[in-house]
């Protein structure tokens, strides 16, 4: 099946010469969940604004269900629904009357029950007729994903969707994100939170100064890229490494209590058997071992420091 | 052509108009009331007749452009600005519609609530004089063209527009003053023959010696220059709106 969303070539320059994407590229499969994550000014709104049509690229290609943006933008852009990372939203409007401009936009007729049942997936039904300027922050941003499915889009982005709003709130919203794949949405997500991406993505996307770093499944990048770590406690305290221990990647904490081995699980052998065996031989008594598998944000830590 | 979406923006910015109905209704009519006083009773009452017209009926086709270009300028300057102000433009450049239908959106609402501020200023205007309209089909032409021609500015206006300071800018410093010297409470031949040919420089002179006209069927400079003077404004601003709609200036980075 071709990509619901493919990026050729990407390159956004503004006016002072900044470029904030260089040459991107980028494949989304139909119904998948893609996080890009990157740091702040890593170019993740710019690329989303740019496939959405509010920024206008430098070079390069973009289609959307096979239709370019610029030639063919109506049909294109006809697929997208966009959530802003701002809560931009007219505060003196209702909540039915800004959802129901929202389809409007797009060309599509006048639909009451659609409207109704957009808003009560998101649990706003009871809010239809407030004002916009009396509603909280999450649920003003839930207003702004009903916004964005109005009118029935096939690739829905979503830009720091959860950037500000608190816990409880943050995993209803990845219920709303769960339920719209479950219909069939493809989604893209930008977040700067890592649990979000782990929480929530199929593939996960790393950008950093404009560049695509990486582009994975998310267990295979965890399985691939993700370090373990080996934490010996020792009965004894320790004052140096001795020295037939030299060879092993081995850390001895400030207490002299533990040491701590670190291996990639991608590796033909790890060298924990070994590592154990010469622990042993050197006279080391264990008191306990305990593994720990690198996070996500290890990962993301690591690939952006690379770059920097 | 998304006609859903047009219609969307129209009615959207209708919707505004009549959330503030009463403010919308009472200022214009307040206002024309005062100038009636002022002008048709009180200085009025010290003028002969202007070109064979009592004084107090020779200002109200005046009356009527000075509210409607300023209100048509307004309106469509404070509806593109508001969204870009508040961040909700983003839903303009992102849905399937092009600029051409975002102009007929905003300019349309701008201009019916213009229009419909001058019909209620010329129905105030009965009840404070004796009016009759010579050529009326030519006088709602005038003032449906200019309801357009300055809400096609006001977009402009809007568009470039930084803060609200600049959206006051131009109708306060450039609008108001060539209505006010473009013949609004005078006739031009009233001038000094220099001040006269000064005056002809004034753009606004040409639709407000037009729409006198159709009121009266007299008029400070020909009706055809006149037809053709708000023809080329209105080509103007059309051309500019073009250029932004390509060029994206100051909407789309």
């Amino acid at each position: 099946m071709p990509p619901v969303v493919s990026i050729k070539n990407l390159s956004k320059s503004y006016a002072g010469g900044f470029e904030a994407l260089k040459d991107v590229n980028l494949d989304i499969e139909e119904g998948e969940i893609i996080a890009l994550l990157g740091p702040n000014g890593a170019g993740k709104t710019t690329l989303i604004s740019t496939i959405c049509g509010i920024t206008v690229p430098s070079s390069g290609t973009i289609t959307v269900g096979g239709h370019d943006t610029q030639t063919a933008f109506r049909a294109a852009r006809s697929l997208i629904g966009l959530v802003p990372q701002e809560i931009n939203l007219e505060p003196f409007e209702t909540v039915f009357s800004s959802v129901s401009f929202s389809r409007g936009l797009f060309g599509k007729r006048r639909d009451d029950a659609r409207i109704e049942e957009v808003l009560r997936q998101l649990s706003l039904l009871d809010k239809k007729d407030n004002k916009i300027m009396t509603l909280s922050g999450g649920m003003k941003r839930r207003v702004l994903i009903a916004k964005a499915l109005a009118h029935e889009p096939h690739v829905l982005f979503l830009d720091e969707p959860t950037a500000g709003v608190d816990v409880e709130l943050r995993k209803d919203m990845w219920e709303v994100v769960a339920g719209l794949k479950a219909s069939g949405v493809t989604i893209i997500l930008t977040t700067h939170y890592i649990e979000e991406a782990e929480a929530i993505a199929d593939r996960i996307g790393v950008i950093n100064k404009g560049e695509i770093l990486l582009v994975q499944n998310k267990a295979d990048l965890m399985t691939q890229m993700g370090q373990k770590k080996l934490r010996i406690e020792l009965a004894d305290r320790l004052d140096a490494i001795p020295a037939p221990l030299a060879g092993y990647d081995l850390e001895r904490a400030d207490d002299g209590l533990h040491l701590t081995y670190s291996y990639d699980t991608s590796g033909e052998r790890t060298g924990i058997t070994t590592l154990l065996t010469d622990l042993q031989k050197a006279g080391l008594q264990m008191k306990d071992i305990q593994t720990e598998q690198s996070s996500l944000e290890d990962i993301f830590v690591g690939l952006v420091k690379e770059t920097t | 052509m998304n006609l859903n979406a047009v219609l969307t923006i129209y009615l959207s910015e209708m919707r505004r108009f009549f959330r503030t109905i009463t403010q919308s209704f009472v200022s214009p009519v307040l206002s024309t009331s005062l100038y009636f006083v002022v002008f048709g009773a009180a200085i009025g009452s010290r003028i002969d007749q202007v070109e064979g017209v009592s004084y107090g009926a020779f200002i109200v086709p005046g009356l009527i452009m000075l509210s409607v270009m300023t209100q048509a300028t307004s309106n469509a300057s404070f509806g593109i600005y508001f969204p870009k102000f508040i961040g909700t433009i983003y839903e303009l450049l992102s849905a399937p519609i092009n600029f051409l239908e975002i102009v007929a959106g905003y300019v349309g609402a701008a201009a019916t609530k213009a229009l419909f501020i001058g019909v209620i200023i010329l129905v105030t205007a009965y009840f404070f004089v004796d009016l009759e309209i010579q050529h009326p089909f030519a006088m709602m032409g005038f003032l449906i063209l200019t309801c357009i021609s300055f809400s096609l500015l006001g977009f402009i206006i809007g568009i470039w527009a930084g803060n609200f300071e600049q959206l006051q800018l131009i109708p306060l410093l450039v609008i108001t003053p060539l209505v006010f010297l473009g013949g609004s409470f005078y006739s031009i031949t009233m001038l000094p023959p220099a001040w006269q040919t000064v005056t002809l420089f004034n753009p606004v002179v040409y639709l407000i010696s037009g729409f006198r006209w159709s009121f009266f069927g007299t008029a400070d400079v020909g009706i055809g220059v006149s037809l053709l003077a708000i023809a080329l404004f209105t080509a103007a601003c059309l051309g500019f709106i073009g250029w932004i709609f390509k060029t994206g200036w100051r909407i789309r980075q």
